[in-house]
């Protein structure tokens, strides 16, 4: 009872502050302007065609930058299914990706497979790794659940530091390049541009899961299990639902990575990797698209512009997300001041 | 019998919350579960809804036995129910707490929603179609779009309402439906009450602390304390029952001060 008052009341305040400040009606109007499918078709193509574009006209450091970005957009998307969309607060992301990485690295390697046949397999270990993890953790809830996860992580690490066919701590070395159509991908520009593809398709598969039965079901389960349940949803199903894709999504990306870098190791996939991929979504606003994709551009832009300042570049970015985590709680990405749309996107 | 308790026991450690009680509810009825403060009317509607797993005895719902199922299954059976302290989705807006409730009478996944599938459409389709019919009902259509947390108290409750009869049930347990609601909501809630049950055919039990409204809807009631079942009958049989007024009302005579 005391709660639901309070709750009214903060709520009633909110509102209150909200009305005055012309920011938010800026924000408003801009959202209300992207409701309209002409000017959102217009803005996104255009914006997909200076990406296309940007090859052409930059410097190749600035391309590696870019592929990076679109690299942790597809990660982030990824881990922002289970946080973000399922509430399952996940320490140990970066275990998905390196199962897509070894899994590639080592058909390439070891069988001579095919790139792309690499893919539906490593889908296929991303799944069992997803429900690997999900399963004995299905009655935890979050603190508890992200000690499970970040042992999961680091279990990874360390399986693949020490097992003959990972290549112990060397990695794996030498993992040919893909080709497609009879062309090779070698340079930059080609990994950029299969980054991009990736990331492309993650965000309209995160938006098509968002708006469907599965992603309210997500939702539901992250705002409150019991009513959840007691509304039908099989949360145990739903919870390992969300692993496993945001498992896929991260193993795919591992995948390309493997080919792109020709060489992987266990220290690509440490703990601090976790927690950046983390970083970047809260940072961004859990659960929300575009705040996500902007949490992982700034992750990456960020110490690449402060290059210059050495070794001081991630205690400023540190004391900023500090700030950030004060003072916006919920992420940069701004959200409409009545909350949702009418049919309930951010 | 819709449904039918046999001899129910649950038990906390060394406490026994509920304890082997016993009675049905008639199809397209009215009923209501009475008792003092801590005599284990939640507890045993935790039970009934697969929430607690009661140790002993059995609950036949449509003549299957539901003890050992877990909530979702009995909610998709058609067992729905509210929660005594509110429990909405409080981040998702009022629609979307609604529609949670079609998810076990639909079936797309994955490849559907990528894909945006003519069936997944058609059941989005019918998804929204039902839960506006619910809000209609409900009386809440006009909040459709806000967040369900910067909703007035009254207004938080119907929602909760409409999103237990968006599962489709045959039975909806309500815990006390009228905590927190104002003289006006209440008598809102009788007759919102009487037309589930005569405009939608659906079988109405709930916990009730406020005696007027209990009064004034059920058509049988049953009341337990200590865990144990103590009295049932109609409104006057359970008035007039020395055992209940010794337990129950006498008390809330008091407590009224």
């Amino acid at each position: 009872m005391k709660e639901n008052q309070v709750d009214i009341q903060t709520a009633a305040a909110q509102t209150a502050t909200k009305q005055k400040n012309p920011l938010v009606q800026l924000i408003d109007r801009l959202y209300e302007l992207f409701d309209n499918k002409k000017i959102r078709f217009i803005v996104l193509a255009a914006a997909v065609a200076v990406l296309l574009y940007l090859p052409m006209r930059t410097s190749m450091y600035f391309m590696e930058v870019m592929t990076n970005v679109w690299f942790y957009v597809v990660m982030c998307l990824g881990l922002n299914i289970i946080v973000g969309f399922a509430g399952l607060l996940s320490l140990g992301y970066a275990a998905f990706f390196a199962v897509g990485a070894y899994t590639t690295g080592i058909l390439i390697l070891h069988y001579g497979v095919n790139f792309w046949l690499t893919l539906p397999v490593s889908v296929l270990m991303a799944v069992i790794a997803g429900l690997a993890i999900g399963t004995p953790t299905l009655k935890l809830r979050s603190d508890y659940l992200a000690i499970v996860t970040l042992g999961f992580g680091e279990m990874t690490r360390l399986a693949a530091r020490n097992l003959e066919i990972t290549g112990r701590a060397t990695g794996l070395v030498g993992i040919s390049r893909p080709s497609i159509f009879g062309m090779t991908l070698y340079k930059i520009n080609h990994f950029y541009y299969a980054f991009l593809l990736l990331a492309i398709l993650a965000i309209f598969v995160s938006y098509r899961l968002q708006d469907s039965r599965i992603g309210r079901a997500w939702k539901c389960i992250r705002e409150d299990e019991d009513a959840a349940e007691a509304m039908g949803i099989n949360v145990v199903a739903i919870r390992l639902f969300a692993f496993v894709i945001g498992s896929v999504f991260g193993a795919l990306a591992g995948s390309f990575m493997a080919v792109k870098m020709t060489a992987i190791s266990p220290d690509s996939f440490l703990f601090t990797q976790s927690v950046m991929i983390l970083l970047a979504v809260v940072l961004g606003g859990m659960g929300k698209i575009p705040g996500v994709i902007l949490g992982a551009f700034a992750m990456v832009i960020f110490p690449e512009i402060f290059r210059g300042i050495g070794q001081y570049r991630m205690l400023i970015f540190g004391l900023l997300l500090l700030v950030l985590m004060i003072y916006r709680p919920q992420g940069l990405w701004p959200e409409r001041s009545g909350g949702y749309s009418a049919k309930g996107k951010i | 019998m819709i449904l039918d308790i046999k001899d129910l026991t649950l038990r906390f450690g060394g406490l026994t919350a509920v304890n082997k009680v016993s009675f049905g509810i008639e199809e397209g009825s009215i009923e209501s579960l009475i008792g003092p403060n801590g005599a284990g009317k939640t507890s045993l509607f935790n039970c009934l809804t697969g929430f607690y797993k009661a140790q002993e005895g059995d609950i036949l719902f449509q003549d299957q036995s539901v003890m050992r199922l877990k909530p979702h299954k009995i909610t998709i059976l058609g067992m729905a129910r509210t929660f005594q302290n509110l429990r909405l989705f409080k981040n998702l807006t009022v629609m979307e707490n609604i529609m949670s409730g079609m998810h076990c009478r639909t079936s797309s996944g994955l490849a559907g929603a990528v894909m945006r599938s003519p069936g997944q459409r058609a059941e989005e389709k019918r998804i929204r179609e039902v839960a506006t019919e619910c809000m209609e009902f409900i009386g809440i259509l006009d909040k459709k779009d806000m967040v369900a947390k910067n909703l007035p108290y009254g207004d938080q409750r119907r929602v909760e309402w409409a999103r237990a009869l968006a599962t489709q049930p045959k039975l909806l347990l309500l815990d006390e439906p009228a905590a927190g609601l104002n003289y006006d909501e209440k008598m809102q809630l009788v007759e919102l009450i009487r037309r589930i049950r005569d405009e939608r055919k659906i079988t109405v039990f709930l916990i009730e602390h406020d005696m007027g409204l209990v009064m004034k809807v059920s058509e049988k009631i049953f009341v337990i304390d200590y865990g144990t079942k103590i009295a049932e009958g109609t409104v006057q049989e359970v008035q007039n029952n020395p055992r209940v007024i010794e337990a129950y009302l006498g008390k809330e005579e008091e407590d009224a001060i």
